[in-house]
């Protein structure tokens, strides 16, 4: 009980142990055909306390947050919700499934860009997305992905290699530090 | 009649298709947009995959600058953001606690007492009646099909917004225009969203899915409302095309695209020229 106990409080705002798996959340799932462990498996394993297993599933990162399961819960299980914490866990201890890491990189990437901008700059994410993920894995085909289409939004008006920036960049930092730092709670 | 605006990072990027073609129709049904100042991103999926502290405080910002400056409701035409900043106010509504913690993080007091809404109920609150009596071209040759995709219905206890399984509020709205929509599988089926970066093959299978069911389904067009839709269906359609040797030729819609068409606006004012796949013949004027 103890260990159902501390993942219910982490799990904030859930209640994890009302899940009777009926499986409603996979069969609704759009990837789970593409998933190592079904969504309801992923809750399986929170009521369990077993979270190192379900940490480094790739199940977390083909996610793709439609919150289908979460909307369908009987039981109204967060299970969307589950994953996010999941994911931000797997994150903070580097338990990433290797396979799937680069989509981390890339969500790593989308808020270091936001935090200096305080608005994403598109072509400067793509752009350290992509070397971060080549430098990680020499990752050509991902490298030379999509470059056909930037004439074709340049053509279009909707390539922006100066981004917008607020004006209030320090604000927008110090939210982060603020987010960021740890011991601060909830 | 008077909306505050939160255009969300998509629309001053590569979706600045889909806020020409909203301000254009805005224009035409006299309704303003009063853009917030200098609105920050609300973090999107990065956010809360990674950082829930942060998914919320970033809204929060957001709905703190629309309430410091009197703005009772904001259209946030990106699901995501809507979604976003919806949450967030709930989660500033339920909770004193969780109201001073995030005034002390955002630097603005913030209670959570926006009105945040979509495109879709901007166009109800203008009126359905008043814009189907300023239809000067009816969409008699259209037949889409609406599709909601992820957010704008989902999670339902969070948006509150039409029937999670089954909505009709696009569908409404385009009777109203004189177009036709079809019944089909995937009105609420998740293209993928922001995964089409990190993750592609995800994409261009849930995208492929949904052109095959729209087309199958005698849709001659899509009609959307969230900027990564469009991004999916429109420009990857030729990604989906490649990969999955079909051909699809389906054009993709905002929904203010069509609204606009039937108010007399043209291609060009609409943006829609900047679209990927060719629109079709109907709207070529």
């Amino acid at each position: 009980m103890e260990t159902l106990e501390k993942v219910d409080s982490a799990f904030a705002g859930t209640s994890v142990e009302a899940c009777y798996q009926c499986g409603k959340c996979t069969g609704g799932c759009p990837v789970a055909g593409l998933m190592d462990l079904m969504p309801n498996q992923l809750v399986r394993l929170v009521q369990l306390g077993r979270l190192e297993k379900a940490m480094a599933s790739t199940a977390i990162w083909h996610c793709v947050s439609c919150q289908t399961c979460t909307t369908r819960c009987p039981q109204s299980v967060d299970c969307a919700g589950i994953l996010d914490v999941l994911r931000q866990m797997s994150a903070e201890q580097g338990k990433a499934a290797p396979e799937l890491r680069r989509v981390l990189v890339f969500q790593k990437a989308f808020l270091d860009n936001i935090r200096r901008n305080g608005r994403l700059n598109e072509v400067e994410l793509i752009g350290f997305f992509k070397t971060l993920a080549f430098l990680k894995d020499f990752n050509i085909p991902l490298l030379m992905k999509d470059t056909l289409l930037a004439p074709q939004l340049m053509q279009r008006g909707k390539l922006h290699v100066i981004g917008e920036k607020v004006r209030d960049r320090a604000v927008v930092r110090r939210i982060f530090d603020r987010c960021t730092k740890p011991g601060k709670g909830a | 009649m008077e909306f505050g605006y939160y255009p969300g990072c998509a629309l001053h990027g590569s979706s600045n298709d889909y806020e020409k073609s909203i301000r254009a129709c805005m224009k035409v049904l006299n309704a303003g947009l009063k853009e917030l100042d200098d609105w920050i991103c609300c973090g999107a999926t990065a956010a809360h995959s990674l950082n829930h502290k942060l998914s919320t405080a970033l809204p929060a910002r957001n709905l703190a600058i629309a309430e410091r400056d009197g703005v009772g409701s904001v259209l946030a035409p990106c699901p995501m953001c809507s979604m976003e900043l919806i949450k967030a106010g709930r989660a500033l509504r339920e909770s004193e606690q969780m109201r001073r913690q995030m005034s002390e993080i955002v630097e603005l007091k913030v209670e959570g007492k926006t009105d945040v809404i979509n495109l879709i109920q901007v166009f109800e609150r203008i009126g359905i009646e008043t814009i189907k009596s300023a239809v000067k071209n009816p969409l008699a040759d259209l037949k889409p099909a609406c599709y909601y995709g992820c957010l704008l219905t989902r999670p339902a206890k969070v948006v509150q917004f039409d029937d999670c399984e089954r909505p009709r509020s696009m569908e409404l709205i385009l009777e109203a225009l004189g177009a036709a929509p079809v019944s089909w599988n995937y009105a609420t089926e998740c293209c993928g969203a922001g995964l089409t970066m990190a993750n592609e093959a995800t994409v261009l299978e849930l995208a492929n899915k949904i052109l095959k069911n729209a087309a199958g389904s005698g849709a001659n067009c899509i009609v959307v409302a969230c900027p990564m839709c469009h991004v999916n269906l429109d420009m990857k359609q030729s990604a989906v095309e490649r990969r999955y040797d079909t051909a699809h030729g389906l054009p993709i819609y905002y929904l203010s695209d069509v609204v606009g068409l039937a108010l007399g606006l043209n291609k060009k004012e609409l943006a829609i020229d900047k679209h990927f796949v060719c629109a079709r013949a109907q709207v070529k004027r």
